[in-house]
């Protein structure tokens, strides 16, 4: 039908095909028209597209991964951070036992400190109280010689005769001594020294 | 499609009268794109035109950019990467994905590009310097793109809703009185089947017919009055119409993209409808 008016219009015309229908549509054009967009949806569909979609694969794979690098370098960053929030709290924490420690250890040699220096006094204490002991010993043993020597000298001077013999002289002088000290003798009443032995 | 749609009758009146009915003037109309280059047979049917030729010249060079530029492609784009990635990604993500759905948009997605760029690039043609034909102000071309994405929704449907029949019952929607659903199924049916591949064609062929007459008109109009014109009155009006032309090409460039992009956006309207469960 489309033919037969094309023949119809274009009858001697110079502009054969539009002139009488210029509105219809050309079936060389169309065929043209048919062949062009198969053409170019061929190239496009095996093409164009596909590569286009791979490359969007691509993408989001590379935008995915580099979102998993970050997540996994934020883990380990908050890692870190854990351990080094727990070492501080360890270290705060042995600076704290270190420091309980050192007051303990204060404590306790201030208290050593004192028992030694408690320890020493009563040392120097025991040590002056033998020395002076040693010391009344030494006058008491020098006094009884002197007193000796004196008595024996003025029991000589009073008897008029000297003593000579050394053990007779120490035993009388030292049984005086005991009667004296048990205050059996009074000074007037000296025994004679040729009796007592 | 009457053939005596589009009359320019007006046309050679208003200038007839603006020229003191010398007849000189010959009007722009349908018939100047008429253009055959090779005539196989004179000025028959099967002459090859200068709009089948422009057609094939956009193929190639949409087929080269695109083939080419996608060849090494990077995660991170070069230049021409980065224009084939944004027009990919706006037919792809815009057209493509919004409207069919994420589901099942990938399959149609070299469909649509197809389309879009073929549409967008032939109607540039239309002012792109020593081309300029708009591929599409031909009939015969949307109505071969109108015809694949015809027989795609339909074939689509179809097999999404397991047979003809099964397809023809969708069309009404449910939860109708019974007396409701001839009337709505003849409605629908008409829709489907009629409107929408009339309007798909006609509206990209009138745009591109249309405005490139306005061009058309203007330039030659002016032309001849610039030249033809007797006294200063028509020589200062064919300046304005050259000086208006100029705008006219600036306004066609939105038109040219806005047809293209409709023409892809209806196609994916029309799929989604077919790839839809219910109606």
């Amino acid at each position: 039908m489309i033919t037969a008016s094309v023949v119809a219009a274009a009858d001697g015309e110079p502009h054969g095909f539009p002139s009488g229908f210029p509105l219809l549509p050309q079936p060389a054009e169309m065929v043209i028209g048919l062949i062009a967009f198969g053409i170019l949806y061929w190239l496009y569909k095996t093409k164009v597209v596909p590569r286009l979609e791979e490359l969007y694969a691509e993408r989001a794979a590379a935008i995915e991964g580099g979102m998993q690098q970050a997540e996994q370098a934020q883990a380990e960053a908050k890692a870190a951070l854990e351990q080094y929030t727990a070492q501080l709290a360890e270290a705060r924490a042995e600076a704290n036992s270190i420091r309980e420690s050192a007051r303990e250890q204060g404590a306790s040699i201030v208290a050593e400190m004192r028992a030694q220096a408690q320890a020493e006094a009563s040392r120097i204490t025991e040590s002056a109280k033998r020395q002076v002991e040693a010391e009344r010993q030494q006058a008491v043993v020098q006094l009884r010689q002197e007193v000796g020597s004196l008595s024996t000298t003025l029991a000589s001077k009073i008897v008029g005769e000297s003593l000579e013999d050394e053990v007779r002289q120490k035993g009388i002088v030292d049984r005086f001594l005991a009667e004296l000290e048990a205050g059996e003798v009074t000074p007037q009443k000296v025994a004679p020294a040729g009796q007592d032995a | 499609m009457s053939p005596t749609v589009v009359s320019a009758s007006w046309l050679p009146a208003a200038i007839a009268t603006a020229e003191g009915g010398e007849g000189g003037f010959k009007t722009p109309g349908v018939a100047d794109f008429w253009w055959p280059v090779i005539p196989f047979d004179g000025t028959g049917p099967w002459a090859v035109t200068r709009p089948a030729l422009v057609l094939l010249l956009s193929v190639g060079l949409l087929a080269w950019f695109y083939v080419g530029a996608t060849r090494k492609l990077t995660v991170v784009p070069s230049k021409n990467q980065f224009l084939v990635e944004g027009s990919y990604n706006f037919v792809r993500n815009t057209i493509g994905r919004d409207i069919i759905g994420s589901k099942d948009f990938l399959q149609f997605v070299p469909l649509l590009l197809t389309l879009f760029t073929l549409i967008l690039v032939n109607n540039l043609f239309g002012i792109f310097p020593f081309i300029q034909f708009p591929t599409m102000s031909r009939v015969g071309i949307p109505i071969v793109l109108t015809l694949i994405v015809y027989i795609t929704y339909h074939a689509v449907a179809i097999r999404r809703k397991h047979g003809v029949l099964p397809y023809f019952k969708s069309l009404i929607p449910p939860g109708l009185p019974g007396w409701l659903k001839p009337i709505l199924f003849v409605l629908e049916f008409l829709t489907y089947f009629v409107i929408r591949p009339l309007t798909l064609a006609l509206r990209l062929f009138g745009n591109m017919l249309a405005g490139h007459l306005m061009l058309l008109v203007f330039i030659v109009g002016g032309e001849y009055l610039l030249l033809e014109g007797d006294n200063l009155f028509l020589k200062f009006s064919g300046a304005l119409s050259f000086g208006f032309s100029i705008a006219m090409t600036f306004f066609e460039l939105l038109i040219e993209f806005l047809q293209a992009f409709i023409f892809t956006l209806l196609a994916a309207l029309y799929i989604s409808d077919a790839v839809s469960e219910h109606h």
